[in-house]
C-alpha cells in the first residue's frame, strides 16, 4: 500500500526536482549561446568557455579560492574531528554546553554577523598583537575554518554517537592506550565520516561570499567576489561558462560517489551470504 | 558439565581457610549519582575457577564486571587481582581481558589482526604473534577464516573469534559479558561444552556474567547470585540449587514450590512445621535456626515430589490433590496439581517408562509426597 | 624467540622496548614534565577539548564581544575607524591616572529611532517568515514522496537533492537572474507561446526575493524533514487505516504531528539565516529592499561607519539568541537520544 507511488507522491517529485534543476541547467545552456545577451538566442557557441579561461582575473581568484577551501578544509577537519570527539564521547565536561552552543552555532548564524564580528577581531588582534597583518589568506582561511570546522563536528559527532563504543573498549582492554585506539580503531571506521565532512567544508569554503568580502584585503578577491561584482552587473556569459565547469565537476563527482557506494553496498551483500554459506557452525 | 570432576571440585579451595583468593572484590560500592548500582559487594575468586555472575537486569552484575575490567572505577572499596591493587589501573594495563556481549570485533580488520591487535600492543616480535595467532585460531577450529573479515562470519564464527581475540593474551582473568546470549539453542549447548572445556585446557580464571541460569549451571564452578547490587548467596550450581539461603534465590533459580507455615517443633535434628497452604505438616530432617513461632517457608523441587495413586503411608510430607493440568515434554512430564488446601503446586517427573503417563491423567486423583531431607526452610 | 619481561603490571613488553622504556624513564626532564603535565591537570583527553575550545573562543566567542564594544564606539576617519573605548589619561601630580571611558550611545539610539533600521528589522523577520512558509509548503511533499519511495530510488533522489546543494549558491541565484529577468528564460517562453504580450516584471521585486530564497534554502528544508519522515513507523499508518481513518485523515491525525520535529528543525535552519541573508536581496530584489542583511553591508562598506555596523549587528544576534537556544535544545535533544 505504501510503495505502490501515488499521483500526487509522483508530481511531487517531478515538480520539485523540476524546481530545483531547471536554473541550473538553464546555467549550462546558455552558456553556449553566442549571444552576450545570454539569454536571447543567437547561435550554438563555445567561445565564452575560451574567454573565460583568458581571464586572469577569474583564473587568479579561482585559484586563490581552491588554496583557501584545501587548507581550511583540512583544519577544519582536523578540529571538527577533536570536538566531535569530545562531544561525543567525553561525557560531561565543565563548559560542555557553552562548547556545543559555540561548535553548532556557526550553522545558523547569519555570515554577515559572523564576517562582521572576524574582521573586527583581526583588527583588533593586529593592534595588540601585530598579527595578523593585513587582511588575506591568513584571515580568509581562519575565518573559513571558524564556519566549517561547525559541518565537521555536527557530522563527526553524529556518526561517533551511533558507533558502539564497545570497539574503543575491546581496543583498551586488549592494551591499546587512548590516543592508539583513536587512530587505529576509531578513526579507519569513521574515515567515510572525516571525507565527507573534508569535501563540505571544501565546498562552502569554495562558495562562501559573505564572510571573505568582510575580511579578505586587497590582492586577496576569491572566485566568489570576483563572481559577484561582475553579476551585480548583470548577466555575464562566462559567468555561464565558469557554472557549467563546476556544475559538471560536482555531477562527476557525485556520480563517482554513488558508483562507489553501490559497489559497497554489493560488496556488503555479497559478504553476508558467504558469511551465511559458510554454515551456523 | 565437564568431561571429568574438575581439579577444583575436588580441591574446593573456597572451603579451604588457607587458600588465597586470586581475585579479591572487598566492599566494592558503585553509585552512579543517587542510584546505587553495586552495593558493598565482596567476593573471593580462586584461580582456574569458572565463575558465573547470575541475576536479571539491573542487578549490577554488568557493572561488577566493568569494574574488574577497569572501565569503571569503585566509588568506595577495593579489587586486587593476584595481590594488586587495581585502584586507579586503566584498562589496558590490567592483566584482564575482556569478551564483549557484542563481540565488538574490528570490523575494518581480518580475524588473524583481530586476535593479534593485543599482542601488537604488547609489542611482541612478530614471529610471535603470528605463532601464537595461528595455535589459537586453531583451538577454537577457524584457522581456514583466518583472511576474512567480521562481517564475512556467522554469529558463532564471530563469537569464537572474539573468544580467540581476548585469551590469545594469555590474561591472568577472563571477563565474559553474556558470551552465549546472542546464538540459538543447539548452538548455544554446544558452545558451552567448548567453553568448559577451552578454559580447563588453558587454566584461565574465568568470571562470567548472565541471566541464564541453565548458562550458568552449566558453566560454573560456583555461581554468585546478585539481586539488587548485591551477593544474594555464592556456592557451587548444587548449593545454589540444592540449599538456596533466601527466598529470592529459591525462587530465582529453577522451579520451586512454597509452603508457608508455622514451626511446631524445633529440635536441632529435626524441625516440623504446620502448613495451611500443604494441608498438613512438613517434616524437615535437620535442624533450622529461627526464632520460636516464627512464619517460615519450605522450599520444596518439583522433581523432589512423587505423584501416586495410592495413598503413601507417612503422616508429614503428603497431600492429597486433583491433576489440573499435565505438560509432556518428551523426557518427563510436568504435572500441576491443586491441593486440597486450594493451592498448584507444580511436579516433575521423568518418563522412566513408556505409558508412564498413562496411569496419571487430567482431574485424577492422587497423592503428593516427599522425602523429609528435600525441602528446605527459609525464613521471609 | 627473543627474551621477554614481564612489566610490573604483567604486560609482556619485548626486551628491546623494555629497556628503552627503562631508560626514559630514569631521565629526569621525561618524569619531571610528566609530573607537571598530570598535575596541571593535562591529559590527552583535555587536550582534545581543549584545542577547538580555544579556537572557537577566539575566533567566535570573543569577536562577539569586540562587536559590542565597537557599538559603543565613535566613527573615525583613521585606521581603524574607531575610537577607542578605554583611555589612560595622565592627570598629573594633583590627580593620577585616570581611566576615561567613553561609550558613545549614538549607534543603538538611532536603531530605535531611525525608522530606516526599525523597518529593516521588521522587513527582514516578516520576510523570512513567509519564506520559511513557503519553502515549508515546497519541501515537506518532496521530503515526504523521498520517505515513501522504495530504498534505491531514495537513495538517488536524496542525491539529487543535495547535488544542487554542493554547485555554488551564488551561482544559482545568479541563474535567475536569467530566468526572471524581463527578457530571461521565463518571459521569453511566454511571449514565444503568445500567452503575454509585454514581459512581467518579475525581477527586482519582492516576488523574486522569495523564489531566491525558497529555491537555496529548499536542501536546508527537505533534509531534517526527511530524516523525521523517514524514520517514521509506517505500521501506525496501517493501524490507521484499519480502524477506519481516511488516508489525508491518518495524514494529518498521524504523520504530521509525528513530523513536527522535523518541521521545526528544518524551519529553524531557514528562519535564522535568512533573516540575516545579503546575496539574494541584493542581486534579486529592488534596491530599495530594506532588508537588515542588506543595511549591514551598506553601512558597513559604504558608509565605512563600523560603530554603526556594529550596533546593527549586536541588535540583529540579540534577537536570534531565542531562536538559536531552541535549536540548540531541540538538537541536543535528538542527539543525546540517539547515543545511548
Amino acid at each position: 500500500m505504501n510503495n505502490r507511488i501515488t499521483a500526487f507522491r509522483l508530481s511531487a517529485l517531478i515538480f520539485g526536482f523540476a524546481f530545483l534543476y531547471i536554473p541550473i541547467l538553464s546555467l549550462i545552456f546558455y552558456s553556449f549561446n553566442k549571444s552576450r545577451l545570454v539569454t536571447v538566442w543567437g547561435g550554438f557557441s563555445t567561445e565564452w568557455y575560451g574567454k573565460l579561461f583568458q581571464n586572469e582575473q577569474i583564473l587568479n581568484a579561482a585559484w586563490l579560492s581552491l588554496k583557501i577551501a584545501a587548507i581550511n578544509a583540512t583544519g577544519a577537519m582536523i578540529l571538527g574531528t577533536l570536538a566531535g570527539m569530545a562531544l561525543a564521547r567525553f561525557g560531561k565536561f565543565k563548559g560542555r554546553t557553552l562548547f556545543s552552543a559555540m561548535t553548532t552555532a556557526p550553522l545558523v548564524m547569519p555570515e554577515v554577523i559572523t564576517g562582521l564580528s572576524l574582521l573586527m577581531m583581526f583588527v583588533a588582534m593586529e593592534q595588540i598583537l601585530h598579527w595578523p597583518q593585513g587582511r588575506g589568506v591568513t584571515t580568509v582561511t581562519i575565518a573559513h575554518m571558524t564556519l566549517t570546522m561547525a559541518y565537521v563536528t555536527v557530522i563527526v559527532q553524529s556518526r561517533l554517537s551511533t558507533l558502539d563504543d564497545s570497539l574503543e573498549e575491546a581496543a583498551m582492554d586488549l592494551g591499546a592506550r587512548p590516543a592508539k585506539t583513536f587512530f587505529l580503531i576509531t578513526l579507519p571506521i569513521i574515515a567515510p565520516a572525516l571525507i565527507s565532512g573534508w569535501l563540505l567544508a571544501f565546498t562552502i569554503s569554495l562558495d562562501d561570499l559573505v564572510i571573505a568580502s568582510f575580511v579578505s584585503g586587497p590582492g586577496s578577491s576569491t572566485l566568489p567576489m570576483v563572481i559577484f561584482s561582475k553579476v551585480r552587473l548583470g548577466v555575464s556569459p562566462d559567468i555561464n561558462a565558469l557554472a557549467s565547469i563546476m556544475v559538471l565537476l560536482v555531477t562527476v563527482g557525485v556520480v563517482i560517489a554513488g558508483f562507489l557506494m553501490a559497489r559497497q553496498e554489493k560488496r556488503k551483500v555479497r559478504d553476508m551470504q558467504m558469511a551465511a554459506a559458510s554454515g551456523g557452525n | 558439565m565437564a568431561t571429568s570432576a574438575r581439579p577444583e571440585q575436588k580441591l574446593q579451595p573456597w572451603n579451604d581457610p588457607q587458600a588465597v583468593p586470586y581475585i579479591a572484590i572487598e566492599r566494592v560500592t558503585k553509585k552512579f549519582g543517587d542510584f546505587t548500582a553495586v552495593n558493598d559487594v565482596s567476593l573471593k575468586i580462586y584461580k582456574r575457577e569458572l565463575f558465573c555472575l547470575l541475576g536479571g537486569s539491573g542487578c549490577g552484575k554488568t557493572t561488577l564486571l566493568r569494574m574488574l575490567a577497569g572501565f569503571e572505577e569503585p566509588s568506595s572499596g577495593k579489587i586486587l587481582i593476584d595481590g594488586v591493587d587495581m585502584a586507579g589501573i586503566p584498562p589496558y594495563e590490567r592483566p584482564v581481558n575482556m569478551m564483549f556481549q557484542s563481540y565488538a570485533l574490528f570490523p575494518h580488520m581480518t580475524v588473524e589482526q583481530n586476535v593479534a591487535f593485543g599482542l601488537k600492543q604488547d609489542r611482541l616480535p612478530k614471529d610471535e604473534i603470528n605463532d601464537r595467532v595461528a595455535k589459537m585460531l586453531g583451538q577454537v577450529k577457524l584457522s581456514q577464516f583466518g583472511k576474512r573479515k567480521p562481517h564475512q562470519l556467522s554469529g558463532g564464527q564471530r563469537q569464537r573469534v572474539a573468544l580467540a581475540r581476548s585469551l590469545v593474551k594469555q590474561p591472568k582473568l577472563l571477563l565474559l559479558d553474556e558470551p552465549l546470549g546472542a546464538l540459538d539453542k543447539k548452538l548455544r549447548e554446544h558452545t558451552q561444552f567448548e567453553l568448559v572445556n577451552l578454559q580447563e585446557q588453558l587454566g584461565v580464571t574465568f568470571v562470567v556474567v548472565t541471566h541464564d541460569q541453565e548458562e550458568a549451571m552449566t558453566l560454573s564452578s560456583r555461581i554468585g547470585v546478585m539481586n539488587l547490587g548485591e551477593i544474594v548467596q555464592v556456592g557451587t550450581p548444587k548449593d545454589i540449587y540444592e540449599y538456596p539461603n533466601s527466598k529470592f534465590v529459591a525462587e530465582f533459580i529453577g522451579n520451586v514450590n512454597m509452603f508457608q507455615g508455622r514451626m511446631i517443633e524445633d529440635l536441632p535434628d529435626r524441625v516440623r512445621i504446620e502448613s495451611a497452604e500443604l494441608g498438613g505438616t512438613i517434616f524437615v530432617d535437620h535442624g533450622v535456626s529461627s526464632a520460636p513461632d516464627a512464619i517460615l517457608s519450605a522450599a520444596v523441587r518439583p522433581e523432589k515430589i512423587i505423584i501416586s495413586i495410592d495413598k503413601p503411608p507417612q503422616e508429614d510430607n503428603v497431600a492429597r490433590g486433583v491433576v489440573k493440568e499435565i505438560a509432556y515434554m518428551g523426557d518427563m512430564s510436568v504435572y500441576l496439581v491443586q491441593l486440597d488446601s486450594g493451592k498448584v503446586i507444580r511436579i516433575t517427573q521423568p518418563n522412566a517408562y513408556r505409558h508412564a503417563d498413562d496411569l496419571i491423567t487430567w482431574d485424577q486423583a492422587v497423592y503428593v509426597h516427599w522425602h523429609p531431607s528435600s525441602p528446605v526452610v527459609l525464613s521471609e | 624467540m627473543s627474551a621477554r619481561a614481564e612489566g610490573p603490571r604483567g604486560q609482556r613488553h619485548s626486551a628491546g622496548a623494555q629497556l628503552v622504556l627503562r631508560v626514559l624513564q630514569q631521565l629526569p626532564p621525561y618524569r619531571w614534565t610528566q609530573a607537571r603535565l598530570v598535575k596541571w591537570g593535562v591529559t590527552g583527553r583535555s587536550a582534545v577539548i581543549a584545542i577547538p575550545y580555544f579556537w572557537l573562543l577566539l575566533f567566535f566567542l570573543i569577536p562577539f564581544l569586540i562587536v559590542l564594544k565597537i557599538a559603543f564606539a565613535q566613527q573615525l576617519n583613521d585606521s581603524p575607524p574607531y575610537s577607542a573605548l578605554f583611555e589612560l589619561i595622565d592627570g598629573g601630580r594633583s590627580q593620577g591616572w585616570i581611566l576615561d571611558a567613553k561609550l558613545y550611545l549614538r549607534g543603538f539610539i538611532s536603531l530605535f529611532t531611525e525608522d530606516l533600521y526599525w523597518q529593516a528589522y521588521v522587513n527582514s523577520v516578516k520576510i523570512s517568515f513567509i519564506s520559511t512558509i513557503c519553502c515549508l509548503l515546497v519541501g515537506y511533499p518532496i521530503a515526504y514522496a523521498i520517505a515513501r519511495s522504495t530504498t534505491t530510488w531514495r537513495n538517488i533522489l536524496l542525491m539529487m537533492v543535495i547535488l544542487p546543494f554542493w554547485t555554488s549558491f551564488l551561482l544559482r541565484v545568479y541563474a535567475w537572474i536569467g530566468i526572471l529577468k524581463n527578457n530571461g528564460l521565463i518571459n521569453n517562453f511566454l511571449m514565444w507561446t503568445g500567452l503575454i504580450d509585454e514581459p512581467i516584471v518579475m525581477l527586482q521585486t519582492d516576488f523574486a526575493i522569495y523564489v531566491g530564497i525558497v529555491y537555496s534554502y529548499l536542501p536546508f528544508m527537505i533534509l531534517p524533514l526527511y530524516s523525521n519522515l523517514e524514520k517514521m513507523d509506517l505500521t501506525l499508518l496501517e493501524a490507521a487505516a484499519d480502524l477506519g481513518c481516511k488516508p489525508i485523515k491518518a495524514f494529518l491525525k498521524v504523520t504530521l504531528p509525528l513530523s513536527l520535529p522535523g518541521v521545526i528543525a528544518g524551519s529553524m535552519l531557514v528562519f535564522i539565516p535568512v533573516i540575516g541573508e545579503f546575496v539574494i536581496p541584493e542581486l534579486l530584489g529592488p534596491s530599495d529592499t530594506l532588508m537588515i542583511g542588506k543595511q549591514l553591508w551598506r553601512v558597513f562598506f559604504t558608509g565605512r561607519d563600523w560603530p554603526m555596523a556594529a550596533a546593527v549587528a549586536v541588535a540583529l544576534l540579540l534577537f536570534l539568541v531565542v531562536p538559536i537556544v531552541l535549536l540548540q535544545r531541540a538538537q541536543g535533544a535528538e542527539l543525546k537520544g540517539a547515543h545511548r
